[in-house]
Order: C-alpha cells, then sequence, then structure tokens
C-alpha cells in the first residue's frame, strides 16, 4: 500500500493558554514539492515539530509514509530528514565527520559515504569537507545544516525556512540541488517567507493563520482564484479620491499599488486621478502573484513576507 | 516521479551502529580537547598529592603500615574519576543545548536507552582515562600495593557510571552554564572533599561521622580504597551494595526523564 508521505490528523498543540495549533488535518503525497506558509506564530513551527518528534502534540497524530510519529518514531524519523531553522552547529567537528556522524544515528556506515559526497557536491561543499565547522561563513554552516539533514538519504524532506539570510548563488545552487532531489522521487516540504521561491518551486501550498489551515490547493489554483493584476502608480505625497482609494493594496515611499480585477479598472483609476489633478509620475502592470493570495487570505499586516518578497 | 530507493528500516547491525556512532562522538568530543579534559585534572590530582603528601606525610597516619601519601593516592583517583564521569556527560549536554546542537541527535531513531548508553559509557571512559593517568603518574612516588584488584574495578566503573548518571540529568535539567556550575560548586565539590578522599572519617566526630555515611562518595571512595589496602571504614560489600543500588536508582529516573523527553522535547 502506498502511503502518502506526510498525514497530520486532527492535530491541536496549546501551550498553557496558548492554542498554537487548532486542528490541522492535512495530507501530503509522496513526490509532492509543498509550501507551508503563514506569518510568524501562524504555527509553522510548531507543525514541524512535532513531525519531527521534538514535541507532542496535545492530541490528534501524524504520520510519515505510514507510521505514527509518537508510536513507530524509529521508522517515522528513519524517513525523514529535517532542517532546522537555527543555524545550530557542533564546534568540535569537520564537515564529513558530521555528516559521518549524522549518517551514522541513522544506522548507515561507510557504505553511506557515496551519497554524503553526492551531497557535499551538490550543496558546494565538497572543499570545505574537512573544515572545522565553526569556521565555516553562516552561508556555509547553513549548507551544511542542510547536508546533514540529508546524510541519511531520506525520502521526505523538510525544509523550515532553508534560504533565511542566505545569498542568492546559495538559493540558487540548493533550489537547483532540492529539485533534482524532487524529480528523484523525495518528497520535500518547505517553509519560507520567500513567496516567489514558494510559486516557482512548489506544486501545492498550503497557507496558515493562528493555528489554522486557512488555503491548500495547487499553486494554480490559487494565483487562478485570486487571478488579477497589480498596478504600481508612482504618484508622490498625494491625496486619492475615494473611490480609487479603496483599490489601494500597499502604499511606500509614494508608490500606490492598486489590485485590479479586471483591466477596465485601470482606465477608471487613471482617469479618476487626472480628474483630481494628480500626476502619475511613473507606471507599472504586474500578474497577481503569492503573495496577493497570501495578502488575501491571511491579511496584509505581515510585513515580513512583503519585505522579504521585495528582496528577492 | 522517479521510484525512489529509500534506506530500509534498522536491522539488527544497522541498529548498533546509531548507538555507536554516539558513543564515538562523545568519545572524539573529549578526546579532541584532551589537555582540558584529561591533561588538567591530571595536574590538578597531582598538586593536591604534592602539597599535601608534603605537609602530612610525616604527621599523619591512617592505617597501620600505610603511609598518608600511600593512603592519599587511591582517593584523589577516585574523586578524580568522579568529578570526570560527571563533568563529561554533564558538560557535553549542557553544550549541546545551550548551542542547539543537541537537535541532531534528537532528530534520529536512537531510543531513550540508546541515548543513555553512549553518554553513560563515554562518560566511565572519560572518567577511569583521567584516573589511569593519575595512577600511572602517581607511581613516580609510591609503589602502591594492590590488594583486591576486583574491587578497584568494581569501585572504579560503578562509580564513574553513577556519576556519569549523575551527570546527565543534570545536563538535562540545567538550561544555563551557571546551574551546571551550582551543581559542581554546590554538590559535587561539597560531597567529594567531605567524602574521606583526604582522611579516614574515624578520625571525625561521632556526628561527622554519621552525617559522612549518608555521602554516597564515601562509599566509593573507601570502597575503592579497600581495593588497595584490603581494608576501608565500612565494609566493601556495604559500600558495593549502596553504590549499586544508587547507581540503578539514579539510571532509572534518568531513563524515565529521557523516555518522556523532560526538558529536551518539550
Amino acid at each position: 500500500m502506498n502511503h502518502p508521505a506526510i498525514h497530520i490528523n486532527g492535530v491541536h498543540k496549546s501551550f498553557g493558554a496558548l492554542h498554537a495549533l487548532n486542528g490541522i488535518d492535512l495530507t501530503i503525497e509522496q513526490g509532492e514539492f509543498f509550501a507551508l506558509l503563514g506569518p510568524n506564530g501562524a504555527g509553522k513551527s510548531t507543525l514541524i515539530n512535532i513531525l519531527a518528534g521534538l514535541i507532542a502534540p496535545t492530541t490528534g497524530s501524524i504520520s510519515v509514509m505510514g507510521f505514527d510519529v509518537q508510536k513507530q518514531y524509529q521508522q517515522a524519523r528513519q524517513l525523514l530528514g529535517v532542517v532546522p531553522q537555527e543555524l545550530v552547529f557542533d564546534p568540535f567537528f569537520n564537515v564529513r565527520e558530521m555528516l559521518r556522524f549524522q549518517a551514522g544515528y541513522f544506522g548507515l556506515g561507510r557504505e553511506n559515504d557515496t551519497w554524503v559526497d553526492e551531497v557535499l557536491e551538490g550543496l558546494g561543499l565538497a572543499d570545505k569537507a574537512h573544515t572545522n565547522m565553526r569556521k565555516l561563513s553562516g552561508g556555509m554552516k547553513r549548507r551544511a545544516l542542510i547536508a546533514q539533514a540529508l546524510a541519511h538519504k531520506p525520502p521526505v524532506i523538510v525544509l523550515d525556512e532553508p534560504t533565511a539570510g542566505v545569498d542568492v548563488e546559495l538559493r540558487q545552487m540548493l533550489w537547483e540541488f532540492i529539485k533534482k532531489l524532487n524529480c528523484d522521487g523525495h518528497t520535500i516540504i518547505l517553509t519560507t517567507h520567500y513567496l516567489e521561491e514558494a510559486e516557482t518551486l512548489c506544486s501545492r501550498v498550503g497557507m496558515m493563520k493562528q493555528g489554522k489551515i486557512v488555503a491548500l490547493d495547487t499553486t494554480a489554483n490559487l494565483l487562478n482564484k485570486f487571478s488579477g493584476k497589480h498596478l504600481r502608480l508612482t504618484l508622490g505625497d498625494v491625496s486619492l479620491p475615494n473611490d480609487v482609494e479603496r483599490l489601494v493594496r500597499h502604499v511606500e515611499n509614494g508608490i500606490y499599488t492598486f489590485a485590479l480585477t479586471d483591466m477596465i479598472q485601470i482606465e477608471f483609476v487613471l482617469a479618476s486621478l487626472r480628474a483630481s489633478g494628480i500626476k502619475v509620475i511613473d507606471m507599472q502592470l504586474n500578474e497577481a502573484d503569492l503573495e496577493d493570495v497570501f495578502l488575501s487570505l491571511v491579511g496584509n499586516e505581515n510585513a515580513d513576507y512583503q519585505l522579504a518578497s521585495q528582496a528577492l | 516521479m522517479k521510484d525512489l530507493k529509500v534506506n530500509g528500516p534498522l536491522n539488527s547491525r544497522s541498529s548498533w551502529i546509531g548507538p555507536w556512532t554516539l558513543l564515538k562522538k562523545e568519545l572524539l568530543r573529549f578526546w579532541r580537547v584532551s589537555f582540558q579534559t584529561v591533561a588538567a585534572p591530571v595536574i590538578t590530582a597531582l598538586l593536591y598529592l604534592l602539597i599535601f603528601s608534603h605537609v602530612l606525610d610525616k604527621h599523619v597516619q591512617v592505617y597501620d603500615g600505610v603511609a598518608y601519601t600511600e593512603f592519599l593516592i587511591p582517593g584523589l583517583i577516585m574523586m578524580s574519576v568522579l568529578q570526570n564521569a560527571f563533568a563529561n556527560s554533564s558538560s557535553s549536554l549542557i553544550q549541546s543545548k545551550v548551542m542547539g546542537n543537541i537537535v541532531f541527535v534528537l532528530l534520529t531513531p536512537l531510543t531513550h536507552l540508546q541515548f543513555f548508553m553512549a553518554f553513560l559509557i563515554a562518560a566511565i571512559i572519560r572518567g577511569l582515562v583521567v584516573g589511569l593517568c593519575i595512577y600511572l603518574v602517581a607511581m613516580w612516588f609510591v609503589d602502591l600495593t594492590v590488594a583486591n584488584p576486583w574491587m578497584i574495578v568494581a569501585f572504579g566503573l560503578l562509580g564513574s557510571a553513577l556519576l556519569g548518571t549523575f551527570g546527565i540529568i543534570a545536563g538535562i535539567w540545567a538550561d544555563r552554564f551557571d546551574q551546571m556550575a551550582a551543581f559542581q560548586n554546590f554538590i559535587i565539590m561539597p560531597l567529594s572533599f567531605l567524602s574521606g578522599v583526604f582522611y579516614s572519617i574515624h578520625s571525625l566526630p561521632p556526628f561527622w561521622q554519621q552525617v559522612s555515611h549518608l555521602n554516597p562518595f564515601f562509599y566509593m571512595i573507601d570502597g575503592f580504597r579497600y581495593g588497595f589496602f584490603g581494608k576501608g571504614d565500612v565494609s566493601p560489600l556495604l559500600s558495593l551494595l549502596i553504590v549499586g543500588a544508587s547507581f540503578v536508582v539514579l539510571a532509572l529516573i534518568t531513563l524515565k526523564m529521557l523516555k518522556s523527553g523532560y526538558k529536551l522535547r518539550s
């Protein structure tokens, strides 16, 4: 029987009075490239920590390829590789030693060295294999952290904010390698603040808010549901007419972003501005993206996501 | 999607590789800094030996026919074994917790028993390596007799196991380095200094003799010393029983803590 890669059934988690997770039900099939999105405090990391066996759910269950993460934790963890969000490392050892140790914890000996070499190569760590972990730069430490999660060749890989604070080169190298792993059959679950990454890479997206999943669909379907265009006008410091102001999605440094559902609205906005004597300095028209979907569902108070997306 | 070749479930061979790897990592961890973890405690013990033997050797005789320096050496060896077994497991755990790299072990299929055994054996080995080094260096000063080698082995193993286990408890419980220092300064040091390393408890007033009998370090050091001289303050079998029972109790507490994920899996 072909079990789903991840099956989450009615998971609740409370920390005292705080309800971090409020009944999560989610199934991720084998071979998927899945994005789990949500603002800070939505419960993504709590869910991943329960999946990894680092915390126990208050109620509910999670299984990895049919193995319960609590009751059959050995089998479940054997199939799972988790890249933690925090940049942690062991200062006593070099990169290759750490990877050998990590594979060894999963019962793999020297026969796994070929795979370790492949991971080192794929993540651009081959020339740092004998460098002590504490001597690596931040970006290299991040690569080593990812390599450690992959050391036992897990079929299900969870990447919790793997590209937070890393440069463009590493991001591209990492995604090329992860895409290859996905093509080879590994299931990838990704949480990221970079919504363009999720949109480009993931075939399905789950969005979380306040411990619940508020959207779950293929990336294409989500974009279709929230189809529309973005009109970015550079207007300077002006006071907009009321009928136009209701379409404003975002304002920054005199640049107004209008969310439009129909092309006809472009003419309406421009005419209204002209009638009010407001001069358009610059104009740009963009397709709606995952950020629009995210902001529509989760609310636009999450500046982190906007900033991260703009930084790309 | 390609059909992914997955590493098979743990079999009898691979299930041993996991705990063996953790043990190997723990051994390498202290060996990489052996100047601090082995050489330093050996030097400290030798300084105690030089100073106390120089001051007291001509003035104090605890057992008939046994010079004070000879009396002192087994106590110093055992004290160092105990302190270093505790230091090994406790410092490894608190460092891993504070730095966050404990997660690399927590994400693996290792059972709580395998985790315990790896940390325990590493602590025993470090304790015994330090003890052996002190013994070998002390041989330059005094020709120690050995009355009962099995008692030396039994108390060396059980004592280091007991303190290694206590170190695991301390490492799990403590969240900060100052909490760990409190364990060292307010529990380990007083108990080891007041355990009869430097004196026989028969030289104490009756009240403090009774208090000393409540100190498990006393039984470990007295039993270990019995292995060298064939005499001690209490029966070595009683000491063995108390140390063995203490180890079993602490080991059960530790296993329960690890199984429940106390302070490790919140």
